[in-house]
């Protein structure tokens, strides 16, 4: 009952005439960033986080969680039109969704993606109201060990479950960790990695500056050099009576539906997971349980309900544990959590019982951020296939601007902005060898919360690393963080006894 | 795309190096009543960043890797030149933000960009050039408040900035 009394008190919130205006705005923007072919919802709030400096801060988490919303929506757009995913979360789209536009069905797959993301957003974000209060609670009790165990845990979700090549996944969070130590030291106040005696070290690396060199210029490099070949469009009928046909036969996929968000709300829970492998997983799981699986691939409505429910639910999962425990469920809302930080939240479930109209106003716009980006993606499908027509040497250079922009904001640095591009440069040629970027983001982000739970853990018990395993929650979370750090491990020795039965 | 992969972890493998001894400057051990030096943290960090170039050299020898089997150039000529072309851009728009500051140094990356790299018109370029750094502006110096670097242009901005306050 108090739960949905505070939900209400969102919803007013929510409904204040700029926020709405912001829930309007970001969902229109990342609708577009989500539908350019190689741009997700993680570039987009990366590269627009500076730019919410104008509002309070309920404001820009709720304009930033639209955008996330927006661009989730969005990313279907480009798979099924052009056949190139708009994001990796939609890359299962385009296995039924480029078929069905090759086949004249471009609206049916449109309108089919756009439901099942509305799906997907409400029962994410219902289970997210439903377990946001009782975790945040739990989490209360947490002290500094509990902390330092939850972050580890986040780290070794990438290691088991991220899927990279594991010496590659850890030196990415150890240089990200590296990263967020430079500055000047917590406890002794003494300068530490000041490289050169430049005297923009001093203030530390933002974690935006790596953000947006990451995935702001890094990425726009990347897909500059992917994108070479050349692109072929499919036409969009787009009438009322198509649309209401496409509405009558989307009832037969509701179990789909359902099976997609509420898959890709568990996983997007994860940390490493998130929604590209929640809606893998998904479509997989549609697939297998089908009774026509060999048309999978060729144009099946449920091979693009299914990844569409589950990347939209995912992304309402991974905000789970950022709002309630102050870890990210995805690169993301990584971000989110920095930007929580510069606007002087503490990440983590004091902002439960410290800032509730922060909190509830947030979720209560997930709601209203959910129905808007079905609408405006319904009635502006013709429009966002017009700016996938638009030639990328007019995007990329005005992405290039508010990069640098974006980047000098924050900090008012020249320093900054050339150590973002030294970032962007160094983390597209480490890209193109393998190396994640995701591990390195979310590490610069946890580092500076993860080294004084780690130095207050080992002061407390005199420095024995036991203490994680002599309190109850600490040690639970540490044999879950064991448990991921040792599933590769695992896996291999699965191969190799698999391996040695069929030898024999 | 196989020796890029030896290069990279030979560099990442030396600046790890760097890291430890730069992290060495303060103390990485237990200091009683305070734990761990300030200097721990990064070192030992960076002492897994180390160990991690170790462990990708021995799966580079052991061709473990696809990058380490793979018979692919890291970068051929025509991504060579897009990379030299835009990274070039971004160096030279930012270099040029400390002699004729943000208003400047965004039209010239425009023109570059869209009517030389981009083959657009004129008269496209010419409306990008001149209405981005007007939004520029409004939005950064007049709405959010926060000053973009101007360089040698910066008293050009004095009339402006009285028309506004």
């Amino acid at each position: 009952m108090e739960t949905l009394s505070l939900l209400l008190n969102g919803f007013a919130i929510a409904f204040e005439p700029l926020n709405l205006a912001l829930i309007i705005g970001g969902c229109a923007i990342g609708l577009f960033i989500g539908a350019m072919p190689g741009l997700g919802s993680v570039n987009g709030v990366a590269i627009l986080l500076p730019m919410t400096f104008l509002v309070p801060p309920t404001g820009a988490i709720i304009f930033l969680g639209a955008i996330y919303y927006g661009a989730m929506y969005g990313g279907a757009i480009s798979s099924i039109m052009l056949g190139i995913p708009g994001a990796s979360t939609a890359v299962a789209t385009t296995f039924d969704g480029r078929p069905l536009a090759l086949k004249g069905e471009a609206d049916k797959a449109l309108i089919a993606a756009a439901t099942a993301s509305f799906v997907g957003g409400s029962v994410g974000v219902v289970l997210f109201t439903l377990f946001a209060p009782p975790l945040a609670e739990v989490a209360l009790t947490f002290g500094a060990p509990e902390i330092f165990a939850l972050m580890l845990m986040a780290f070794a979700t990438f290691i088991g479950l991220g899927g990279d090549d594991i010496p590659k996944t850890i030196f990415s969070i150890f240089i990200g960790l590296v990263f967020g130590a430079v500055g000047l030291d917590i406890i002794s106040g003494e300068p530490r990695l000041v490289f050169g005696d430049i005297p923009g070290f001093f203030h530390g690396i933002n974690f935006l500056v790596l953000a947006i060199g990451i995935y702001g210029i890094a990425e726009m490099l990347w897909v500059i050099e992917s994108s070479k070949g050349d692109v072929m469009m499919s036409k969009a009928e787009v009438s009322v009576a198509r649309t209401l046909n496409a509405l009558a036969e989307l009832t037969r996929t509701w179990k789909m539906m359902l099976m997609g968000s509420f898959l890709g709300y568990f996983v997007g829970i994860l940390p490493a997971a998130g929604a590209t492998p929640g809606s893998l997983m998904a479509y997989g799981v549609a697939k297998t349980v089908a009774k026509d699986p060999e048309t999978y691939g060729k144009g099946n409505l449920n091979g693009v309900v299914a990844p569409e429910a589950a990347n939209n639910a995912a992304s309402t999962g991974a905000m789970l544990p950022m709002l309630t425990l102050g870890i990210p469920g995805s690169p993301t809302t990584a971000i989110l959590l920095g930007g929580m930080v510069i606007w002087g939240l503490e990440p983590g479930p004091l902002v439960f019982t410290d800032h509730p109209d922060f909190v509830w106003g947030f979720i209560a716009s997930l709601y209203v951020a959910n129905v808007f980006a079905l609408l405006i993606n319904v009635a502006f499908i013709p429009a966002f296939i017009a700016v996938l027509k638009m030639p990328f040497t007019i995007l990329a250079p005005i992405i290039f601007i508010l990069c640098i922009v974006g980047g000098f904001v924050p900090t008012m640095d020249m320093h900054d902005v050339w150590l973002m591009l030294v970032f962007g440069i160094v983390g597209y040629l480490m890209r193109k060898l393998d190396y994640p970027m995701a591990p390195a983001v979310l590490a610069i982000v946890l580092g500076p919360l993860a080294e004084p739970a780690l130095r207050q853990s080992l002061l407390i018990s005199g420095g024995s690393f036991s203490i994680f395993f002599t309190r109850p929650f600490a040690a639970v979370i540490m044999m879950f963080a064991i448990g991921f750090f040792l599933l590769p491990v695992w896996a291999a020795v699965r191969r190799k006894i698999a391996r040695r039965r069929e030898a024999s | 795309m196989r020796m890029a992969e030896l290069v990279m972890a030979i560099v990442m493998g030396v600046f790890s190096l760097y890291l430890m001894r730069k992290s060495a400057e303060l103390p990485i051990g237990w200091i009683p009543g305070e734990g761990p030096g300030g200097g721990a943290w990064p070192f030992w960090l960076a002492a897994g960043m180390l160990l991690c170039c170790i462990t990708i050299v021995i799966r580079w020898a052991k061709r473990l890797t696809p990058e380490s089997r793979s018979k692919e150039v890291y970068m051929d000529a025509r991504g060579l030149r897009l990379f030299l072309l835009n990274a070039g851009a971004l160096t030279a728009m930012i270099g040029l933000f400390h002699i004729v500051g943000a208003y400047g140094a965004i039209p010239l990356f425009l023109i570059f960009y869209l009517r030389f790299m981009g083959h657009h018109s004129w008269r496209l370029t010419g409306t990008f050039a001149a209405v981005t750094p007007v939004i520029t502006f409004l939005f950064f110096e007049i709405a959010l408040q926060k000053t973009l670097p101007k360089g040698y242009t910066d008293p050009l901005f004095e009339p402006i900035f009285a028309f506004f306050y």
